[in-house]
């Protein structure tokens, strides 16, 4: 059986240059998250280039992810969230793309490695803390001092809050990495049914439609996930940057 | 007992934990369709709270699962 892990490898394409002895190396998920930013843009030129006031297919797509973002963060930051559009949709709409790429045949799945969701997490995280910082100075910390609270109980709540605070960029970054792997192992393990159901002759290929069409149906399943996880990411980021505009309970 | 067993038994008991995950987002998930189903038109208005409980939710079984992948691939 072929091995299920093997397509999350990481390949040499090319070597840039050296930096103290590192290599520095173009590789097949560098490849694919430029495939994917180059992709976003050729979706968003296109589909803003017509203006046309009925939408085409382009522009509907284009028009729908602005909306679909910006209302997404109105309702869960507010009018002041906005001006965390241009981050909130980059990261939605990179993980979204990144994430129906990887679905794709002998493609890579960029997300499904986990440096790259935690370095968009940290991103998140830090931005939340310097923003929070930077816009209420030390009266950010409130965020951990819910109101209403018995002094009794207050150092337990406190050290609940910030242990729940400090666990954020993990939750944020494995639930992504986690879904795209285990997805993706799920398919290939099920692809691997068919091939060598259908190497043993008549019978086989018969008992083989059965992997072969959950194979399909898993394959729609993983789409559904892509966006999901895509949303999920993009909404708990607009929550995490609600803590830093409006801290305090 | 042969460490590397020992390791691949604790990872298999982490996955347990995913469980107790599965049961609270399977609450969410038909508490949302049950009251989407008494009242429709408030169902819209919720998704993004449905979204966030889910997202916490899943966190900790998220947990359980990155104990059992440092089991197997870190440690």
């Amino acid at each position: 059986m072929a091995d299920p892990i093997h397509q999350f490898e990481i390949q040499k394409l090319a070597t840039l240059g050296h930096i103290g002895g590192h290599e520095i190396a173009f590789t097949n998920s560098a490849l694919f998250m430029a495939i994917t930013v180059v992709g976003i843009w050729a979706l968003l030129v296109a589909g803003s280039s017509a203006r046309a006031l009925v939408p085409g297919r382009l522009q509907s797509i284009a028009e729908l992810s602005y909306e679909f973002v910006a209302d997404t963060i109105q309702s869960t930051a507010g009018k002041e969230g906005m001006r965390f559009f241009p981050l909130v949709f980059t990261l939605f709409m990179f993980i979204l793309v990144a994430n129906i790429i990887g679905l794709v045949p002998y493609t890579f799945t960029v997300t499904s490695h986990i440096i790259i969701t935690a370095s968009l997490a940290l991103l998140v995280f830090l931005t939340v803390i310097f923003y929070g910082l930077y816009k209420h100075g030390l009266h950010f910390f409130r965020l951990f001092v819910p109101s209403g609270i018995p002094g009794y109980i207050l150092p337990l709540i406190v050290f609940i809050e910030v242990l729940s605070f400090l666990s954020r960029p993990i939750s944020h970054s494995v639930r992504l990495f986690a879904n795209m792997l285990a997805g993706h192992i799920t398919l290939k393990v099920f692809a691997s049914f068919v091939t060598l159901l259908g190497g043993l002759g008549i019978a086989g290929i018969a008992g083989a439609v059965l992997p072969l069409a959950l194979v399909v149906a898993l394959t729609a399943l993983e789409l559904l996930v892509a966006f999901l996880q895509a949303y999920v990411f993009a909404i708990l980021t607009c929550i995490y940057l609600n803590d830093a505009i409006h801290p305090g309970h | 007992m042969d460490p590397v067993a020992a390791k691949y038994i604790g990872a298999g008991i982490a996955c347990i934990g995913m469980g107790g995950a599965g049961v609270g987002v399977g609450a969410i998930f038909g508490n949302y369709l049950a009251a989407a189903l008494r009242n429709p038109s408030a169902a819209q208005g919720q998704f993004g709270n449905l979204i966030f409980g889910f997202a916490v939710t899943e966190a900790l079984g998220i947990f359980s699962l990155l104990i059992a992948l440092l089991l197997l691939f870190a440690l």
